[in-house]
Formats: C-alpha cells, sequence, structure tokens
C-alpha cells in the first residue's frame, strides 16, 4: 500500500485551475522528485500533501485514509507528522536557537541538545544565538531545514531545497538528504540532483502528472525528453548524463 | 522677549529643584495615562488581533469606522463620559466623575481606536507566509495568533506608545472628567491651560518643556521600535 496517495488530486484559486487530476503514490521511506517548469504546480502539490490546504477535487490518502477534508483537530496530528520547508522559508524575529526548536516549542517538548545536533548536522554549530532573521538566504535555508529536521519528521517536503546554496552548500545538503530514513518529496528544477538522490520522479506539466517512475525511465528516453520538455516557453535547458537535448 | 526668557530660567529653576507642585502634576500624568495605555492594551489588542486573524462580513467596514476614530476629538469623548459617570448618568452611582479613576476610563477610550487600529495594521504586516510557516509546524490555532502577535511585538509597541502621546497630551478629557482639581486631578495639559490663563508662566513653562520632553522620548522610542 502506498504511504500517500494522491487520486484525481486537482486544485483551482478562482478561474485558474493549477493542478488537474493528479493520481500520484508515494511509498514510504523513499525520495520522490517532483519536477517540472515554474508554474506547473509543484509547490501547490507540496501545500495539498502539507494539508495546508484543501484540494478542490479528489482524494488525499494518508495509509489508505482520506484525509484531506478532516476536521482542523485530525489535521493538526497528521501535519505534526510532517514538515515543509518552503522554498524562500520565512525566519521568526528570534534567535537561530529559537527558530530551530520551533517545532518542539508547539508539541510541548523540551530537548535543548537536539537544537545543537540538527545544527551540526546543516553545519552551523556556531549560529545558535545569532538573530535568524541576519542571516544569508542559504543559511536561512539551512537553518529551516534544521527547524523541519528536529521534529523527526515521517514526511518531509522540501520546495527547491538547495535553490538559494551554493555548491558547497547544496552538496551537504544533498549529503543530508540523502541519508535520511525518511518519506522525502522533494520540488526542484535540478535534474542531476533528481537523479542523484531520487527513487523515483513525478512529472508535472501545466498541472498535469506527465510520467512517474523511476529517474532513469523517465528521464532517458530522448523523445521523452524532447516531447516532455519543448523548447522555449519557461523551461530551464537541462543536461541529462552530460547531454544537452533542448 | 525679556520676560519669556527670565520665565524660561525660572522655568529650569523649578525643573531641577524638583518643585513639589511640578513632581506631583508631572506624576499624577504619567500615571493616569500610562494606567489608561495599560487597560487600553489589556482590551484592545486581543481585540484587534480577533478582528484582523478573523474573517466576517463587515469587516471592512468596521476597520474604515475604528481608523475614522483615530481623530475623535477629545471633548467629545469627555461629554461621552460624562453623561455616563455624572450623577445622573447610568454609571453615576460609581463616584467617577472628577476623580483620576474617572480620567483613566477617559483616556482609554479616547486611546482605544488607535491601539486596536494599529494592531491590525501591525499584524497585517506579518506576512502570511509566518501563519503557514507555524501552521506547517504543527502550531494550533492559538499557537499560530500567539506567534503572530510575538512577530508583531515591535510594531504594537509603536502602538502603545502612539496611544500613550495622545493620552497625556490631551486636554478635553482631562478637563471636563477630571476637572482639573489641584493635587487630585490637576495634569500637565490643564495645568499649563490654568496656570497660562493666570499669567504664571514660569509654571506653564516649567510643564510645557516636561511635556514636550515626554513627547520627544516618545518620539526617540517610536523610531527605535519602527526601526525594528
Amino acid at each position: 500500500m502506498a504511504f500517500i496517495e494522491l487520486k484525481g488530486v486537482g486544485k483551482c484559486y478562482g478561474s485558474s485551475q493549477i493542478l488537474k487530476e493528479v493520481d500520484l503514490q508515494m511509498f514510504e521511506g523513499e525520495v520522490m522528485a517532483l519536477i517540472g517548469p515554474t508554474g506547473s504546480g509543484k509547490t501547490t502539490l507540496l501545500r495539498l500533501i502539507d494539508l495546508l490546504e484543501e484540494p478542490s477535487s479528489g482524494a488525499i490518502l494518508l495509509e489508505g485514509r482520506d484525509v484531506a477534508r478532516l476536521p482542523e483537530r485530525e489535521l493538526l496530528k497528521l501535519r505534526r507528522r510532517m514538515a515543509m520547508v518552503f522554498q524562500k522559508p520565512v525566519m521568526f524575529k528570534a534567535s537561530v536557537k529559537d527558530n530551530v526548536s520551533y517545532g518542539l516549542k508547539v508539541r510541548g517538548i523540551k530537548a535543548p541538545e537536539k537544537v545543537d545536533l540538527v545544527l551540526e548536522a546543516v553545519g552551523l554549530q556556531s549560529y545558535a544565538h545569532r538573530d535568524a532573521t541576519t542571516l544569508s538566504g542559504g543559511e536561512m535555508q539551512r537553518i529551516a531545514l534544521a527547524r523541519a529536521l528536529i521534529v523527526e519528521p515521517e514526511v518531509l517536503l522540501l520546495d527547491e531545497p538547495t535553490a538559494n546554496l551554493d555548491p558547497g552548500s547544496a552538496a551537504s545538503v544533498e549529503e543530508l538528504i540523502s541519508g535520511l530514513q525518511t518519506t522525502v518529496i522533494m520540488a526542484t528544477h535540478n535534474m542531476n540532483q533528481c537523479l542523484r538522490l531520487s527513487d523515483r520522479v513525478a512529472v508535472l506539466l501545466e498541472g498535469r502528472l506527465a510520467a512517474q517512475g523511476k529517474p532513469t525511465e523517465v528521464l532517458a528516453s530522448k523523445e521523452r525528453e524532447a516531447s516532455l520538455f519543448p523548447s522555449g516557453g519557461a523551461f530551464v535547458p537541462w543536461y541529462p548524463f552530460g547531454k544537452r537535448v533542448v | 522677549m525679556n520676560e519669556i526668557g527670565q520665565g524660561f530660567i525660572q522655568a529650569l529653576q523649578l525643573i531641577f529643584s524638583l518643585n513639589p507642585d511640578v513632581v506631583g502634576i508631572t506624576a499624577r500624568s504619567l500615571y493616569i495615562s500610562l494606567a489608561s495605555v495599560i487597560l487600553a492594551s489589556l482590551v484592545d489588542v486581543p481585540l484587534g488581533a480577533l478582528i484582523e486573524l478573523r474573517e466576517f462580513r463587515g469587516k471592512r467596514s468596521l476597520i474604515n469606522l475604528i481608523q475614522t476614530l483615530y481623530s475623535l476629538p477629545t471633548v467629545t469623548v469627555g461629554l461621552l463620559v460624562f453623561l455616563f459617570i455624572s450623577r445622573s448618568g447610568p454609571l453615576g452611582g460609581l463616584n467617577l466623575l472628577f476623580t483620576p479613576g474617572g480620567m483613566i476610563i477617559g483616556q482609554t477610550i479616547l486611546i482605544s481606536p488607535i491601539i486596536i487600529g494599529l494592531t491590525i495594521s501591525s499584524l497585517r504586516g506579518v506576512s502570511s507566509q509566518t501563519r503557514e510557516t507555524a501552521k506547517s509546524m504543527g502550531a494550533t490555532e492559538r499557537q499560530i495568533i500567539a506567534t503572530v502577535i510575538k512577530e508583531a511585538r515591535y510594531a504594537m509597541g509603536a502602538a502603545l506608545l502612539l496611544g500613550f502621546g495622545r493620552a497625556i497630551s490631551e486636554v478635553g478629557v482631562a478637563m471636563m472628567i477630571g476637572g482639573n482639581i489641584r493635587g487630585y486631578t490637576r495634569v500637565l495639559t490643564t495645568a499649563i491651560a490654568l496656570e497660562t490663563s493666570k499669567g504664571n508662566l514660569e509654571l506653564s513653562l516649567a510643564l510645557g518643556i516636561i511635556l514636550i520632553s515626554l513627547s520627544l522620548l516618545v518620539s526617540l522610542l517610536l523610531s527605535r521600535f519602527q526601526g525594528r
């Protein structure tokens, strides 16, 4: 049984349909990459899985149970099993330590030693007492990741986790992700990252699921590449296996 | 001009010699205005949070009304409170007319629109992603609201400072509800009005210097808070 399953999920904002009948399965412990151009619905899909919003249509199943439209009290319990890192994370006006421990605080857990552990994991162990709002974009991204990891989520949702990072920091974060024992759903533009990290890939184009499967299956075919990623528009040219295809 | 200059020098002497009248009036003004701000914040900050963080019909109109009341004339508030707490009013039995307690109530009502309105603006200034981050981290609705209020604390501090500034510098409520009784309800603004009409320039100037200094202090603190 899939850990998370989306059945016919659609999402509209006013007259704009962002997601259209998405059927997707995610299995426990796997790293799934969501790829697609800007505006394809990747962030919206992550937000729906994180139960921040209700889908306009379809069902979201967690361990076989439809969770999309439960009462807020039930949604809160489920949300506490997950954690999401937004593309441009926001820091609270507090120290790095207080930001990182926020998830523990709302759960009523006191574990100061965990803060040091996760800060070390993201390479920012000396930053605990700094004002989080004064950090660089890349540092904020890593603090946001630490903030998500500290609650030991069963599902970790990452929206472009290395977008603001320099290559060295991006490599550290990728190493961290690859070592996690949890289910990870990661939106990314970076095909090479997708190939390196993910167990399975789902391709979103204009709100529809265009393909899903193992990275080598989904991304290997030249004809498939050309049809999935036509030149022009908002697409970024990409180079699987070192070959330029568009 | 010479008279004014001499009056100014004597005013400074009154201040630095800690003249009992000057000290008493200043202390009473601070007590009444600070008490008004504290009372207003206890009621108005949660009220402002409730208005901003909930969606309901007529919300926009309510906010417009609150903003319209920012510049409520002090004598109008004084008159309304007077009608309520005078001997023939519904709250006449509480004997609040011509007391510091009555003045506190009057000033609280006067500054409430400012504190409610600026609380709403402060909370609106907190990005929606802050709420979403708190929500996605597993915060309950109450915890989310507490987080948003904490994020807006500097802006809300500025709101309270503005409320204090309005309270300490108003005349209408203090005069109509307090009655300007010496040693009991006389505050900086009512004393300045009285002493100037009596020609007692030294005391008026001394109290005026203190009032301007307090306004300057409020302004400096405000820029510090707004800088954050």
